[in-house]
């Protein structure tokens, strides 16, 4: 990890590119700091906190945060008194560790690496752009990432929300979208694609904060088009958060307060008294965009982020040069996430021939004999003062003095840290301790962290055993401190109890089936099988269908112009021709079992006398099953010649006949979506209309073209299509829920009636025909979900591990998903998410082995008497009944078990033990729970 | 010219520590690649380690 460092040239070819480096001095050793905050203490001089978005100050020598990697201090020259001045110094005698050194040089390295992958990220919008609403001028209009700082807890005002000019809690509050977004005026055509979102966030806390607050949102189109934000945006509804469709024409001064001017649809000029005004600013492309293009020799767009091609979104003009995140487009977390894993994948590929040489294995010493005697050590933590301010972090420290087995104990400020970490490791080689107790925060985010340095210490990671003082003491007993030091004293004591019986517990690995099973072979299956070749490793498709290609070879080009038939075909071709991809065309899954590294799948191929069934073995599975158009009821689709979805209305325009381009069309958006039959926004329709229409305005310029929509989706750069078709006479009108488009038959015409809501007027029109934007339904996701026990969202779409950090994994291990079986997207989005989970999947293959969770259930073979009970309620298939000798005793399958504890608690004769929770365990938990109730009961009576 | 690291073969260079970069730098080294990750400010982290909470489903995204 190289930070503070600059990037200055680029030279070689893929696979032998020498990249120059630049670091600039912290001007504070890294290995010596041990990040005590002493230095900023001391530090005389202000200096405005960038990471606080200038809200706060801190000192020239300073950490943005407490939780920031690397954990190392760092000083600013810009307004170090020293670097500037040459005076001052008083940090330097400050520092116990003598990390300070001011002779720090800049250096140069040079990186030797196979592939360069660009991840930049994005940059600010000009405050010039934010001077037009008032920034600046007036101190109670905040950018919505100063917001972002102002609502967090531990920002500079702990979560309080004040305006700037007096201190007054707003009451009336605005947000104001599309600030350097979608405008023209300071050339940032596009749509930054995550502002709606945000907004809707940031309005959501502060109205949970306090429900009193009025707010406002100012919009052109509310783009919420990804998985389930939707619900949020109606959520935020729900909760009395207005939106309103306007055009904000500026903000000024009005007595004590502000003014909005904005226009609505309907041309009326209203005003608006607020308290205060978030800008949602948009994503400008990076500060450095310019210089980056020029080292590596990329290509921008006409927006300076990085040009790329629809179907193949990541890679660059320069081989071996890849891209990813908001740098390749404006794009949320989930997206970015998607396309560095894809990256990472692509990357793989170029160099499959170099993995593994450079990488170093970290190895451990070998795990100590814990003996018989119990040595314990607890370790309890401030957590800055997240927990401190609360608890009483000395006296619960002080309780576990006597306790039976404790032989050392400690408090510290953040247990976590990369200093005590390593405090913690010494500790337990040099008090030869071999149990330990964290009190400190979730073991869900900090006990691999803390399993790991057992690991290091020489003990089996099973020895450790985490407290979470802070969410259930701290957090929730906010209010009550001494109630909240009790509890964390008792929660203590109960975990020192059950520590006193835990076992070193085995860890076990399983080796992998160096194979994928792809279900569905179109663009997002096919992708991921080459991706996964790339690597170097098998995989077998299976296609319900007759021939591989799925659903985008009912397109002709996507929006940006790209020939997906073309594509389409090259793709087939390279798939048959790859030695390492199987394909099995009109096969559908049938059954699997197994785990991790170890599936054992049985696939139906054909049917009638040609059906036969058989077993792939493979290691991982990928769901590319893909969805299909939706047929909504009550628009005259299948019932009148002249409604017609647009897929088919792409067709036809492909095609040869005259009349293909009528003289007038009516497109009807969300069309059996958002709140019809389906109750999500399908993502690609309005891109769909916008790419009909023009096509249409191609060949038959005269034509008349009117799109009927809610909120026009064209995020990212789609929207310079939306703002070409405006500008070529195709008419956009809205409408709502309340005024749905009908669409009838009257004698011969069709008829379309809505209410203008430009015009205020009812409106009836006949065209000559009506092209319905449909949305899209998964494909079989029901069944493959009971299979595979995976879960879905409420739409039948696949769920995902972690909705923000792992989009392409499933919450059972070894299976992935990508393309419309986890949301519908267009080619682009299916293409990179593809690449994303072939690039999740080959990790387990490439590791050649998985590790199973060492807490698995285990049966006393003695005990068991064979009942069977455990095996039929196991819901992972985890147990199976063996003969030992002529008996039928019960048997755990490690690699299976989730350690649910189902079978323990219903053994008849207590046979099975849960590892680390064993019965004694929990007992002694339970009983420690009682010892100061009853000492408390009788210091009362 | 520049002082020379090591050669370490199967390497790449991640320009840009936020969230992207982060996620690429480590599905590379779980796939078995020696990663550079360069980044020009003082921290990893990027924009994501400012924000307070995350949509839609408000976590914390520290």
């Amino acid at each position: 990890m190289l930070t503070n460092a600059d990037f200055l040239a680029l030279a070689g070819k893929q696979g032998d590119f020498t990249a120059r480096i630049r670091l600039r001095p912290r001007y504070i050793d890294t290995d010596s700091c041990t990040a005590c905050g002493l230095c900023t203490q001391y530090c005389p001089r202000h200096h405005v906190d960038p990471y606080n978005e200038g809200l706060a100050l801190t000192r020239p020598i300073h950490i943005d945060y407490a939780q920031a990697v690397p954990a190392t201090y760092y000083i600013d020259p810009e307004s170090c008194l020293y670097l500037q001045h040459d005076t001052c110094q008083i940090c330097v005698p400050v520092c116990q560790s003598h990390a300070i050194n001011f002779n720090q040089q800049p250096e140069e390295l040079d990186l030797k690496v196979g592939a360069v992958i660009l991840t930049p990220g994005f940059g600010r919008i000009s405050g010039k752009t934010l001077a037009k609403f008032g920034y600046e001028a007036h101190p109670d209009v905040v950018t919505s990432i100063e917001f972002e700082r102002m609502t967090s807890a531990s920002g500079p005002f702990q979560g309080e929300v004040k305006c700037f000019s007096d201190g007054r809690h707003p009451h009336r509050l605005a947000f104001i979208q599309c600030v350097g977004s979608r405008d023209l005026g300071c050339d940032n055509g596009y749509c930054s694609s995550v502002c709606c979102m945000y907004a809707i966030k940031e309005a959501l806390v502060v109205k949970e904060h306090d429900p009193d607050v009025e707010i406002t949102i100012y919009y052109m189109d509310i783009r919420t088009q990804g998985k389930d934000f939707d619900k949020a945006r109606e959520r935020a509804e729900a909760m009395g958060i207005k939106f309103v469709r306007a055009k904000v024409a500026g903000v000024t001064p009005w007595k004590n307060r502000l003014q909005l001017t904005y226009s609505t649809l309907d041309g009326r000029h209203e005003f608006e008294p607020v308290d205060m005004v978030v800008l949602s600013v948009g994503l400008e492309s990076p500060r450095d965009a310019a210089g980056i293009a020029d080292i590596t020799g990329i290509e921008l767009n006409r927006y300076d982020f990085a040009k790329s091609d629809t179907l193949s979104p990541l890679t660059t003009r320069r081989a071996g040069v890849i891209v990813a995140g908001a740098f390749q487009g404006p794009k949320d977390i989930p997206e970015s996430v998607t396309q560095a894993s894809a990256a990472a994948g692509i990357a793989a590929g170029l160099l499959k021939k170099q993995r593994g040489q450079g990488i170093v294995h970290k190895s451990y010493p070998r795990e100590k004999d814990i003996g018989d005697e119990v040595r314990i050590g607890v370790f309890t933590c401030h957590c800055g003062i997240n927990i401190s301010s609360v608890v009483d972090v000395h006296a619960v420290d002080d309780s576990v003095e006597d306790m039976e087995g404790v032989v050392y104990h400690t408090d510290s400020l953040y247990s976590c840290s990369q200093d005590a970490i390593e405090t913690l490791k010494q500790t337990i080689i040099e008090h030869n301790l071999n149990r330990v107790v964290i009190a400190a925060c979730s073991p869900r985010t900090h006990e691999p962290l803390f399993q790991e340095t057992l690991k290091d210490a020489g003990l089996n990671p099973c020895l450790v055993e985490m407290v979470n003082i802070r969410n259930q003491c701290s957090w929730v007993h906010a209010a009550e401190p001494e109630a909240a030091t009790d509890k964390s004293k008792d929660l203590v004591r109960m975990a020192v109890a059950k520590v006193r019986g835990m076992q070193p517990l085995p860890e076990q690995t399983v080796p992998v089936m160096p194979k994928a099973l792809i279900v569905g072979g179109g663009i997002a299956g096919m992708t991921a099988a080459l991706t996964l070749a790339g690597q170097g490793f098998d995989s077998v498709i299976l296609e319900q269908g007759a021939t591989l290609g799925g659903h985008l070879g009912l397109l002709n080009h996507t929006l940006s112009g790209s020939e997906t038939a073309k594509y389409l075909k090259h793709l087939v071709a390279q798939v048959k021709k790859d030695g390492k991809i199987e394909v099995l065309t009109s096969a559908r899954l049938v059954q699997i079992a197994g785990f991790i590294g170890n599936f054992a799948s049985v696939v139906a191929t054909g049917t009638g006398e040609a059906a036969k069934e058989h077993t792939v073995d493979h290691g991982v599975i990928i769901l590319a099953t893909g969805g299909h158009e939706h047929r909504p009821d009550g628009y005259l689709l299948d019932k009148s010649n002249k409604v017609v979805t647009q897929l088919e209305l792409e067709k036809r325009l492909a095609g040869k006949a005259r009349n293909r381009a009528p003289g007038s069309v009516v497109m009807i958006q969300c069309a059996g979506s958002r709140g019809d039959d389906l109750n999500y926004c399908s993502k690609v329709c309005c891109n769909h209309a916008v790419k009909n229409a023009l096509q249409i305005k191609e060949i038959n310029p005269d034509a008349q073209v009117i799109v009927l929509y809610r909120d026009m989706r064209t995020y990212g750069f789609a929207e310079d299509a939306y703002r070409e078709a405006r500008l070529k006479g195709v008419v956009f009108i809205p409408y709502d829920l309340d005024h749905k488009p009908e669409v009838y038959e009257k004698g011969r015409s069709l008829h379309v009636k809505f209410f203008d809501s430009i015009l205020r007027e009812e409106t009836d029109l006949t065209p000559d025909l009506v092209a319905l934007s449909v949305g899209i339904v998964p494909d079989g996701t029901d069944g493959l979900s009971k299979l595979l026990k995976a879960p879905l969202t409420d739409d039948r779409f696949f769920l995902e591990a972690h909705v923000k950090l792992r989009p392409v994994e499933l919450p059972v291990d070894g299976m992935y998903v990508c393309g419309l079986a986890h949301t519908p997207k267009p080619v682009d989005e299916t293409i990179a998410q593809a690449q994303a989970a072939a690039a999740k999947a080959a990790i387990p293959l490439v590791k050649g082995s998985v590790s199973v969770d060492p807490i698995v259930s285990h049966v006393d073979q003695d005990t068991c008497i064979g009942c069977g009970l455990c095996a039929s309620l196991c819901p992972f298939a985890a147990i199976e009944m063996v003969k030992v000798g002529k008996k039928r005793k019960a048997h755990t399958i490690a690699a299976s078990c989730k350690a649910c504890g189902i079978c323990s608690s219903h053994c008849p004769t207590f046979a099975i033990s849960m590892g680390g929770f064993t019965n004694e365990q929990i007992t002694a938990q339970i009983e420690a729970f009682g010892e100061v109730s009853e000492k408390e009961t009788t210091e009362v009576s | 010219m520049g002082k020379g690291m090591e050669h370490r073969a199967g390497s790449v260079m991640v320009l840009g520590g936020g969230i992207a970069g982060l996620q690429a730098a480590l599905d590379l080294t779980e796939l078995g690649y020696y990663v550079y990750l360069v980044e020009k400010s003082a921290v990893v982290g990027g924009v994501m380690a400012q924000l307070d909470k995350t949509f839609p489903t408000n976590d914390c995204s520290l």
